[in-house]
């Protein structure tokens, strides 16, 4: 099987496609636009519905309505459309509907600029909208897992009965990569709590309303229960020569991509650096910093962002290493170099 | 007949076990409340047309919010004034389902503007019932966008003001002044006859959807005897003699007997037939190219080509990628992008190597190929050293400062100018860098121009640019 050369924001599209999901509605915006352009040109041509909605309310909405019916759907936007989408995300996550969100972040706050930037982390990773709820979150960092995690995004969204966000930056959505692509799914099993428009499930109900508060509390009670098995048993990281590693480089996204070169060139220098990419921010990778936390001389969270990410790292560690973090804001992308300089300033 | 005339509609469900009061049998509508006297329309409807079963009902915020405890039928509930883009979202996933969006005036006419506006002007296959009470009656009484002027409501406690919050609007007339909606209707609920008419309404706005005739909206003038604080006999009077003056009543749109059905069309590719129409059946175009081996110091190159927008600058990168790409290289291509791009320049980051590529991006390039004078001023300091700076001497009316790399300066525009197409030197420029560097073959640059240059008409005179640079480039290195 060969590979093609396309950004990720169109592999993106086409991974989902292949995973069965034959519905999208979005509103543009940059940097996130070539993925309403790909579903625009690949869904209808495949038998699936492309729409324009009027804003990211109503795309998420429409979103919550398509899921209702047990189908797979996503919307994609970037950081202040994602904004707009939380109500809708709150109401999805309440009624249980799996979907798929997609989050090509830029530089904020407000307007803020279309340069890549990480500083959706809160706003994505604990749940954003109001209520107990949070979301699956996967981070890819190159075009191949723009493609493949719109698979598993849909897979963990049926299997928990939740949204799931795909959170890249600016720079994997536009980078062009080699992507090598697989099979259809076949037709998928009928969701015994859905709406298809028929007899046999016309007794479901979609709906977050619990009137009482006992019921109210018990639907939380069962939602955290959720999020723990999760936690349980969906972490995801990649590991880089972090066997042996006394220091150990944290990031996700692009970020990754550019501290396994610092790595690299810190292993050619003889120091045994290692980098540890969360492949999922929710669930986060406790188990496996905590295990690190007992070794390892010291932490470097790099993020662009004030620091989002470097919190839950700290609260993991409690204190037992120091976490160093090294951040750029605005769409401000630090350089191999830059990095490099700092990681070096930090072990002296 | 009498007795059937009382009887409960089927689409509604005998007890109501999704309401977790006490009383499970009635309504939990206050008495004198228009939103029962609409549930039964609709159930009445629902069951003489006999599409209960496939009846999918998006209930709203508002007091019809539990509209869910009464329809034997599908319930989605959504949030306060997405209903009509819920309904979006399923109708579109079961276009013969039967989808009803069920709204209030402060879910329709304010927080969901937006949505009720976009749905009718889609012409969605929807049928909406607006229940215009020109009240909040779940929050208790305050004003909605149907208040009318001099009204008092808890929010406007001496009476609704223009000139504080304008005019009530006018929801059936607003809608059928676009073009996509098919029935557009405003009736009232004040007394039997006008009552029969909301029944009618309620009914041919359901049937239009059974027949995939499109978007239909009935907005119902409706008591609200609770938020008006007036008991149900003169909030009827209230209706009539207050509301009505303002809402006209009447059919304000009826094209259905004009349009033509919506057809549904169900179209299922085969995984095969899938990968086609994704494009992403490569197997017939893979071609093995063997690789060549480049010249010592040429290895894994970092490469930043920079030149104005229009140059094929981005094109130029990704053409270097697609090569390499060819000959099994690790590659990444990544353009600029954000504030960067500003003032009409461009360029990208190419990345070709034999192992897996870190980052991406290209700060300190070991090549550089500037196609104009601002990018070679800009980025010549970043070269590594012994790294190779590419420039077009056509346009670049500068020498290179730097002592501490090679370079290699080409007339790239006065050649493609030659071969009759300035655009070309982009391809010029790739072709003397793969043979000045050795990276890759002629034969490779061929085949990169199939995917590179989609027009079919392009190709010759591209692949004379790609022998006449690769020729300068062997006779330069
Ligand atoms: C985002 C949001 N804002 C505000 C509310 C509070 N709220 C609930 S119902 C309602 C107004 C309902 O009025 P209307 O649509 O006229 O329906 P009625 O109750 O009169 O039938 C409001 C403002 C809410 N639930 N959600
Ligand atoms: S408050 Fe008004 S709209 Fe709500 S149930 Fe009572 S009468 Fe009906």
């Amino acid at each position: 099987m060969s590979k093609l050369l396309i950004k990720g924001n169109d592999a993106l599209i086409r991974g989902a496609v292949l995973a069965g999901c034959r519905f999208y509605f979005g509103y543009p915006i940059t940097p996130a636009s070539e993925i309403a352009e790909s579903a625009a040109k690949f869904m209808p041509r495949v038998g699936g519905t492309f729409l324009q909605a009027e804003s990211e309310v109503a795309a998420i909405n429409m979103v919550y309505g398509a899921a209702g019916g047990g189908v797979r759907v996503m919307t994609a936007s970037s950081s202040p459309g994602i904004s707009l989408k939380q109500e809708g995300v709150s109401y999805a996550a309440g009624a249980e509907l799996p979907c798929l969100i997609v989050d090509i972040m830029r530089g904020g706050p407000g307007l803020g600029n279309i340069a890549p930037e990480q500083s959706d982390y809160n706003q994505v990773v604990k749940g954003g909208g109001h209520g107990n709820y949070k979301c699956p979150v996967l981070a890819p960092n190159s075009g191949q897992e723009m493609a493949d995690m719109t698979g598993l995004a849909f897979d963990l969204a049926e299997k928990y009965r939740t949204p799931v966000y795909i959170l890249a930056d600016g720079f994997t959505g536009q980078m062009m990569e080699p992507v090598e692509f697989g099979d259809p799914l076949g037709a998928l099993p009928r969701k015994d709590w859905a709406i298809y428009g028929d007899k046999e499930s016309k007794h479901n109900l979609i709906s977050s309303i619990f009137l009482n508060a006992e019921d109210l509390e018990e639907h939380n009670i069962k939602l955290q229960k959720k999020y723990a098995t999760i936690e349980d048993n969906e972490v995801r990281v990649e590991e880089f020569m972090i066997d042996d590693a006394e220091y150990v480089l944290i990031g996700y996204g692009i970020i990754s991509r550019i501290l396994k070169t610092v790595v690299e060139k810190l292993r050619d220098d003889g120091l045994k650096f290692g980098l540890l990419r969360p492949k999922t921010l929710f669930p986060f990778p406790k188990k496996i910093i905590d295990n690190l936390s007992t070794r390892v001389k010291k932490f470097l969270v790099v993020e662009m962002s004030n620091g989002q990410m470097v919190e839950d790292v700290r609260l993991v560690v409690l204190g037992r290493s120091p976490v160093e973090f090294y951040g750029r804001m605005g769409g401000v992308v630090p350089s191999t170099n830059e990095i490099y300089e700092y990681t070096k300033s930090i072990i002296e | 007949m009498a007795s059937k005339v009382l009887q409960k509609p089927k689409s509604f469900y005998d007890i109501y076990e999704r309401n977790p009061g006490t009383d499970k049998k009635m309504p939990h509508y206050c008495p004198g409340c228009g939103h029962g006297n609409v549930h039964k329309f609709i159930a009445e409807a629902l069951d003489d047309f006999e599409i209960t079963d496939k009846t999918i009902l998006i209930s709203p915020v508002g007091c019809s919010v539990f509209a869910y405890y009464y329809f034997d039928t599908g319930n989605i509930q959504a949030a306060h004034g997405r209903a009509p883009a819920v309904a979006t979202g399923i109708k579109r996933a079961y276009p013969e389902s039967i989808v009803i969006s069920y709204q209030g005036d402060g879910d329709l006419a304010a927080i969901g503007t937006a949505e009720i506006l976009h749905a009718a002007n889609r012409g969605e296959n929807l049928t909406v019932f607006f229940i215009n009470n020109a009240i909040y009656g779940m929050t208790g009484g305050q004003m909605a966008p149907t208040t009318l002027v001099g009204q008092r409501t808890t929010t406007t406690p001496t009476g609704r003001n223009s000139r504080n919050e304008g005019f009530p609007i006018k929801v059936a007339e607003l809608i059928s002044q676009l073009h996509a909606p098919v029935y557009v209707e405003r009736v009232a609920l004040f007394d039997n006859k006008h009552r029969a008419r909301a029944r009618m309404a309620v009914r041919k706005a359901l049937k239009n959807q059974v027949e995939n005739l499109g978007f239909s909206l009935v907005e119902i003038l409706s008591a609200c005897p609770s938020g008006w604080k007036m008991d149900p006999v003169d909030s009827l009077h209230w209706i009539r003699d207050v509301m009505l003056p303002q809402f006209p009543l009447g059919v304000y749109k009826d094209v259905t007997k004009e349009v033509e059905p919506y057809p549904i069309d169900h179209f299922n590719p085969t995984a095969k037939e899938t990968k086609e129409l994704l494009e992403i059946n490569t197997e017939k175009g893979d071609k093995k190219l063997t690789r060549v081996t480049p010249r010592p110091g040429f290895e894994n190159p970092e490469i930043k080509v920079a030149g104005f927008g229009g140059q094929g600058v981005l094109l130029l990168g990704a053409a270097l990628a697609q090569a390499g790409l060819l000959e099994d290289y690790h590659v990444s291509w990544l353009p600029s992008y954000g504030p960067e791009m500003r003032g009409g320049t461009a360029n990208c980051h190419v990345n070709i190597r034999d192992i897996e590529i870190g980052s991406p991006m290209v700060s300190n390039p070991t090549v550089l190929i500037a196609l104009n004078r601002p990018s070679l001023e800009k980025f010549e300091e970043d070269v590594v050293k012994d790294g190779l700076i590419i420039y077009d001497t056509s346009l670049i009316d500068i020498d290179v400062k730097r002592k501490d790399v090679k370079i290699l300066a080409i007339p790239a525009t006065e050649i493609a100018d030659k071969l009759g197409n300035t655009r070309t030197a982009n391809m010029v420029t790739l072709a003397a860098y793969a043979a000045y560097t050795g990276l890759f073959s002629k034969e490779v640059l061929y085949e990169t121009l199939k995917s590179a240059i989609k027009r079919k008409r392009l190709q010759e005179i591209n692949r004379k640019a790609i022998d006449e640079g690769y020729e300068f480039g062997l006779k330069n290195h």
